[in-house]
């Protein structure tokens, strides 16, 4: 894959795909906090409408920044990120799951930043909409006030 | 039910310190299967510059959804209702091992459309030394009888 010092404005980043199934689900409500039961019970889940259950927004978020940092090679690449989450990634309860399939383009480039758009789909469906960051490519940390 | 539009603007005192632990790092990092050094190795973050580990990128919503927390009860809102419409982050710094971070609630927008309302809250995240960290925006959907 090539670097980002490399990237050229309208390049195609590789798409990354990630699975999730409800022990994913159960793992990252005890890590974020987030335990709100549309993400865990079915019955919950669809009293309120949904088909079932739904992986939290943020876990969706979060492997789509996971594609942000593999793409780029640094863990600190991210100054901003944000995602509008327009369909629910339902996650059966099965042992396969849902699939997220994270694409990107560089939509430009210029002092050592990338602006992204990302594209990520389930099941062929789009599931965020401007889905956008921000990216550190070149140059040392970011500022950090505290010194060892 | 619509939300009460009168909380538009209002900001709550900041939360106690939160004190990033690297094992709360590396809890996260592998609930969302992720693998760069930097998130689990000191070493390999202070070769980035940093002083310890670095958290990923969504990993404030650990503490901002605590913070937004007392909004959605101070509203009235039934949690099972809620969905996540918009998020974003906007960095100065990665949050990293060992800061002591405070959060500033700050409710941006309430708006009712097609049965459903909306929140938009700020939570604006600062070092121990009051250092802005990272600002973190969050649009509820608050969804209405089906």
């Amino acid at each position: 894959m090539s670097l980002p010092e490399s990237w050229a404005e309208g390049q195609e980043l590789p798409a990354q795909t990630y699975r999730v199934t409800r022990a994913d689900l159960v793992r990252y409500a005890g890590a974020s906090g987030d335990f709100n039961p549309i993400h865990w019970s079915d019955r919950i889940a669809r009293s309120v409408g949904l088909p079932g259950v739904i992986a939290h927004g943020m876990y969706t978020m979060a492997l789509a920044g996971r594609a942000l940092t593999t793409w780029t090679g640094r863990a600190d690449a991210v100054i901003e990120y944000g995602v509008r989450f327009t369909k629910p990634v339902v996650v059966p309860d099965d042992d396969t799951g849902a699939e997220v399939v994270v694409a990107g383009v560089v939509r430009s480039i210029a002092d050592g930043q990338a602006q992204v758009d990302l594209t990520v789909t389930s099941g062929g469906e789009k599931v965020l909409a401007q889905a956008r960051a921000r990216l550190r490519v070149a140059g040392g940390p970011a500022v950090s006030t505290r010194v060892p | 039910m619509a939300l009460d539009p009168s909380f538009v603007g209002r900001s709550y005192p900041p939360t106690p310190p939160y004190r990033v632990g690297r094992e709360k790092i590396r809890e996260f990092v592998e609930a969302i299967g992720a693998t760069e050094p930097a998130y689990t190795d000191p070493d390999a973050a202070r070769a980035l510059g940093y002083p310890d580990v670095v958290a990923p990128p969504t990993f404030p919503i650990v503490l901002t959804l605590a913070a937004g927390q007392s909004v959605i009860d101070a509203l009235g809102i039934e949690y099972a209702r809620v969905v996540h419409g918009d998020q974003r982050f906007a960095y100065t710094r990665p949050v990293v091992a060992g800061d002591e971070l405070v959060c500033v609630c700050t409710v941006e927008e309430i708006m009712s459309r097609g049965g459903h309302d909306f929140l938009t809250t700020r939570v604006d995240v600062s070092d121990a030394a009051g250092a802005p960290v990272v600002s973190v925006w969050t649009r509820l959907v608050v969804r209405g009888d089906a």
